[in-house]
């Protein structure tokens, strides 16, 4: 059983080295998107340090978003889900591999540079380490919730603008616990209720919504 | 001589109908298929036949009517999904992937029969592409990939949605005398096609699907 677990996540990762410019896209635009900010802003140095980690986190919101229109399609348009159906390994179980390999090949690229871009945004070195842990935290929530919408407009000829509709407002309470704890961090507070907030969200999110996807799925092929 | 199919049994579809779009695509039908038989569905364009196999397959629930195996009703019984080999109009395989590893990939899913990836691959005609990345394959080349899946896995139920499409003459032959091989070690197979195929030996039952 987790040997297709291991298959598909495998799967997941080869085609995705082999499409290097699919994964690459979403970490250009955070990059770019990041980037603009304190050329538009011009050097203030403490309304960039103020808004940095609204910045970043916003921008990882979209990144993500843009990153998921693939997770199910091609498997959709190829045929793979349909045979995914009906393998003995449950359905659920299948698309946390997808999940895994997604949030691998987009969350954890992400993560790894904003360091680089939140010297950019003057951001000071304790709020760093916070931020980075509230993305550890808060992109995989992210994949996962992106993964319900996308299963449920898979279907769909024009699904991208119901999917930022349908997702957006989800991912709301990520947004609002990751930048309070980042504020509270600044002002010298603790941040910890708003951790354990995130992964309470995210713990709820791996354990639920995979049979909320695969039902989805389901739904999507009729 | 191959071994039987453990896991074979009687299908029967009883008063199964189908709407879209709120049209009747079929009504009332009635259908069975015990092992060592084959089903030819035959139907003009639109009369339904791919959306009888997808309701067969699961993907796709009767508006009414029911499905068993052995008795049972199939929704219930995991195994029966699991045992069903699907080719439909698309082909599952992964175009980024090279041809050997879309076989491997086939057979790590399911449980797996005895064959050798390198036997299939000479099977098919395609050892020589083993490595090449399966975008690069004709169609025909595709679609004989896509039916290698009925040799990589040891399920007894196949359904076969126009399983020659864009295959030549003797691709078609030896996927002709794959279907007989599996039909007499006690296999079951429903296929749609609107070419000519060479069943000559088994027993063969026709249903029509018209609208």
């Amino acid at each position: 059983m987790f040997n297709a677990w291991v298959q598909i996540f495998k799967r997941d990762l080869l085609i995705a080295f082999r499409r290097r410019s699919e994964i690459i896209h979403p970490i250009i635009f955070f990059v770019m998107v990041i980037s603009l900010f304190p050329l538009a802003i011009g050097d203030d140095k403490v309304l960039l340090q103020k808004i940095a980690p609204a910045i970043i986190w916003v921008t990882a919101l979209l990144a993500t978003m843009l990153s998921l229109d693939n997770l199910f399609r091609t498997d959709f348009e190829d045929g793979s889900l349909e045979q995914m159906t009906m393998l003995k390994t449950p359905l659920s179980l299948l698309v946390t591999a997808k999940i895994a390999a997604h949030w691998f090949i987009t969350g954890l690229p992400l993560i790894l540079i904003t360091p680089l871009l939140a010297v950019l945004l003057y951001m000071p070195s304790e709020s760093i380490s916070m931020l980075l842990l509230t993305l550890l935290l808060g992109t995989p929530t992210l994949s996962i919730i992106g993964a319900v919408g996308i299963a449920l407009t898979v279907g769909l000829r024009q699904g991208g603008v119901i999917l930022s509709l349908l997702i957006l407002p989800l991912y709301i309470p990520v947004l609002i616990f990751a930048t309070l704890a980042l504020q509270n961090v600044e002002q010298g507070f603790s941040a910890e209720a708003q951790l354990a907030m995130m992964l309470a969200i995210l713990v709820l999110a791996i354990t639920l919504s995979p049979f909320a996807i695969a039902a989805a799925l389901k739904v999507s092929l009729n | 001589m191959e071994q039987q199919y453990s896991f074979s049994s009687n299908l029967e579809v009883k008063n199964l109908s189908c709407f879209r779009n709120e049209q009747v695509l079929f009504s009332k039908i009635n259908l069975s298929l015990s092992p060592e038989n084959v089903l030819f569905l035959q139907g003009e364009n639109g009369s339904g036949k791919t959306s009888l196999l997808r309701i067969l397959c699961g993907f796709r629930l009767p508006d009414e009517g029911e499905i068993t195996w052995g008795g049972d009703p199939a929704a219930r019984i995991p195994e029966y999904f699991q045992n069903i080999s699907y080719i439909g109009h698309k082909n599952g395989i992964k175009d980024e992937l090279s041809v050997e590893e879309n076989l491997n990939l086939m057979r790590s899913m399911a449980t797996a029969s005895e064959i050798k990836t390198e036997d299939v691959l000479k099977k098919i005609g395609l050892f020589k592409q083993a490595d090449v990345i399966s975008r690069q394959l004709s169609a025909g080349q595709k679609r004989k990939l896509a039916l290698a899946r009925l040799m990589m896995t040891n399920n007894s139920f196949w359904i076969l949605d126009e399983p020659f499409t864009s295959l030549d003459k003797a691709s078609v032959g030896f996927f002709e005398s794959l279907i007989k091989q599996h039909i007499t070690r006690g296999g079951m197979l429903i296929l749609t096609s609107h070419h000519e195929i060479d069943l000559s030996g088994l027993s063969v039952n026709h249903f029509s699907l018209s609208n």
